[in-house]
């Protein structure tokens, strides 16, 4: 693999991560990332439509004027949406219902028209393809950590086998109710970023406003 | 009439779009640093809800779903695999339309809610609030209201977080949670605090 | 990469030139949108049959994860039964009966007068549609479909009756908008095997039924006729009681019930 490929595909998961580092991307996924089933369904779905997107954006770029760029691109992304609503529906029904909107949602995730738009438009075929399977990646581990956490601490099961036997049914763990609610979400997608900018630090941001500079340790 | 009040209250408060569905989340981080700019894109997004939440159920109901097309004596189409694309659709070419509305008739408004539109074609809020209206059957005058009241719950969470955001701009935040993590963590407390309003009996 | 094209950049941007690309993007869109959805269509269909097929037996108590649900499915009778009387209707085919498409006709359905509609139906159909089950010929149990509004949206499923239609058998949601882990109990299979062996009515022939808040205690006196609920999650529980007290009412079940209970085959 060459290292502009590798580049590609690899920087939007940690360095460049669409979630964390560009705020994008998360609206239409934290609502299924109760249990971590439906997650992985969106994850994939996700995936498969940004790289075709890209790769689709990729292929008519020098054709498309540009004034009709931005439909163009959402009528593909749209059909491409529409296509992989209705394979889930007919190859992974349960799923598919747990998922409701949430898939045709993918249409407006600011990842993909994202990527279509400012990266796909400029570059070929291949790397965007690769590009697109990068940031689905990269919104993947996003996903599937903060499922993952949701349906651990909050039922003590993944993927539905018990990991921590409930009091209920004669085990140790007290399930935490909360994890399983919207708010929970937030938190761990605030640590997750808390936990990626330490160890990443030129990702932190500059704060908006200080009244006067101290160092911390000058301040104790 | 009781009816309509419920379906309002439930879809500012207990259903909020942004805080218990992640609704609208990308602009919702990124337009809520002052509340100047958070009232003037609530503002947009509620009447662009109002405009194509009854707009595509009227499609939905009337073009789209299975038998839909009963009218124009064609009983056995089902063109409902074509939502998507077509609520999409209505979404960009209404929110381009209201746009040159704006500029040629109330250029004080275009100048006050022009930037914010084109941002709000990508809105996950606005197909969201569509879809729902289409998932849960509801009829054109309860779409009216639905489209209302999620608008206005989605601009009420921005204005609120942007107030919030406008204060902790002088709180000395930990280096990694600075700007987007600290965000994240007061929209679960707000979200918190509005699922207080899931238990209203109305 | 090579790129034949790349010299046409320049032209674009001409009317004719969007117009086409216009018209090619939304050709080739509109074909793979429109193949996927006529292609996967029947699959579609099938699933959501087996599905319900599935509940069907659940309730029934039929179900086996080695057998093949449509062949279960044969031993299972439906027959079509009019709410006013109570009576089964011979001149509608309960195969391709379906109260949930009548219920949108205004011709084959009612409105649930509003004072009465505590489950928040809306409209039904005229008709309804049981399914019995028997055992050496004899009526084992009796499903019935209901429905009703829950916290966020309409909760639909099967309610399984045994013989006198008064014992509980089963019950199962095969459609629910609940919040996921609070709300989602009532598909549980701990919470549906409290349902069984509870009574519908009292000897006066009064509902009875109610998902109580909390715990059943063991000296309730109506321990019989309350099931537990789940705290934080009342008004799913409340839901189902209303959807209860509809159904199993005089403009639901009700007259159909009667007519089992007094042994008459309807």
């Amino acid at each position: 693999m060459s290292s502009a490929a590798k580049r590609a595909l690899l920087d939007p998961v940690v360095d460049n991560n669409p979630v964390t580092l560009h705020v994008l991307g998360i609206c239409s996924a934290l609502a299924v990332t109760t249990s971590l089933l439906p997650s992985l369904y969106m994850c994939l779905a996700l995936t498969v439509v940004a790289a075709l997107a890209n790769a689709a954006v990729s292929t008519i770029r020098h054709v498309l004027p540009s004034s009709i760029r931005i439909i163009v691109q959402m009528t593909i992304i749209a059909s491409l949406v529409i296509v992989v609503d209705e394979s889930l529906q007919a190859f992974a029904f349960e799923t598919s219902r747990e998922l409701s909107v949430f898939v045709g949602l993918i249409i407006t995730n600011c990842i993909v028209l994202g990527r279509t738009e400012s990266f796909a438009s400029k570059n070929p075929v291949g790397l965007s393809f690769l590009d697109g399977i990068g940031n689905g990646l990269g919104y993947s581990v996003i996903l599937i950590l903060v499922a993952s956490t949701r349906e651990l601490l909050g039922a003590g099961t993944l993927l539905g086998y018990t990991i921590l036997p409930n009091v209920a049914d004669g085990g140790w763990y007290s399930p935490n109710g909360m994890m399983l609610l919207p708010p929970s979400a937030f938190f761990i997608i605030g640590l997750i970023i808390w936990a990626v900018r330490s160890w990443k630090v030129e990702q932190v941001e500059k704060p908006g406003f200080r009244i006067h500079e101290v160092h911390r340790t000058e301040a104790l | 009439m009781g009816n309509y009040v419920e379906l309002f209250i439930k879809a500012v408060f207990v259903e909020n779009l942004a805080l218990s569905f992640f609704l609208g989340m990308c602009t919702f981080l990124a337009v809520s640093k002052r509340i100047q700019t958070a009232l003037g894109l609530g503002a947009a997004v509620v009447v662009v809800q109002l405009i194509t939440v009854p707009a595509n159920t009227f499609l939905y109901h009337y073009v789209l779903e299975e038998g839909a097309l009963a009218w124009a004596g064609l009983p056995d189409i089902d063109l409902s695999f074509l939502g998507l694309v077509t609520y999409i659709g209505v979404i960009a070419a209404m929110v381009q339309i209201l746009e040159m509305v704006l500029d040629r008739y109330f250029p004080p408004l275009f100048h006050a809610l022009g930037i914010y539109l084109p941002l709000i074609t990508v809105n996950c809020a606005i197909l969201g609030g569509t879809l729902f209206s289409v998932q849960r059957d509801y009829t054109m005058s309860e779409s009216v209201v639905y489209g209302i009241g999620s608008g206005f719950g989605w601009a009420l969470a921005l204005v609120g977080l942007a107030g919030i955001r406008e204060k902790l701009k002088y709180s000395d935040v930990p280096e990694g949670l600075q700007g987007l993590g600290i965000t994240f963590i007061i929209v679960g407390l707000m979200s918190l605090g509005f699922m207080a309003f899931a238990g209203i009996q109305l | 990469m090579s790129d034949p094209v790349k010299d046409m950049g320049a032209k674009t941007e001409t009317i004719a030139r969007t117009l086409l690309v216009a018209f090619l993007v939304s050709l080739v869109c509109s074909s793979l949108v429109a193949s996927a959805a006529v292609l996967l269509k029947p699959r579609q269909v099938a699933n959501a049959l087996l599905d319900m097929r599935r509940n069907i037996l659940a309730v029934a108590g039929l179900l086996d994860p080695e057998g093949d649900v449509n062949e279960l499915y044969e031993s299972i009778e439906s027959h079509v039964v009019d709410f006013e009387t109570g009576a089964y209707v011979e001149d509608i085919d309960p195969g391709t009966f379906d109260p949930l498409e009548a219920a949108k006709d205004p011709e084959r359905s009612v409105a649930v007068p509003a004072g009465i509609d505590v489950a928040r139906v809306g409209r039904r159909a005229k008709q309804a549609l049981v399914y019995l089950v028997r055992q050496d010929g004899e009526v084992s149990r009796i499903i019935l479909p209901v429905s009703g509004y829950g916290l966020w949206s309409t909760m639909y499923g099967f309610l399984a009756l045994e013989a006198d239609g008064n014992t509980v058998a089963d019950i199962t949601f095969y459609a629910h908008g609940e919040t996921p882990g609070l709300g989602d109990f009532i598909v549980k299979p701990a919470w549906r095997a409290l349902w069984r062996d509870k009574r519908l009515f009292d000897e006066s022939g009064d509902l009875k039924i109610e998902v109580i808040k909390g715990r059943v205690l063991a000296h309730d006196p109506l321990a019989d006729y309350h099931v537990d609920g789940v705290s934080g999650a009342t008004l799913t529980g409340n839901g189902v009681t209303k959807m209860m007290q509809y159904w199993l009412g005089d403009h639901g079940y009700g007259p159909y019930l009667r007519n089992l209970q007094r042994g008459e085959s309807p």
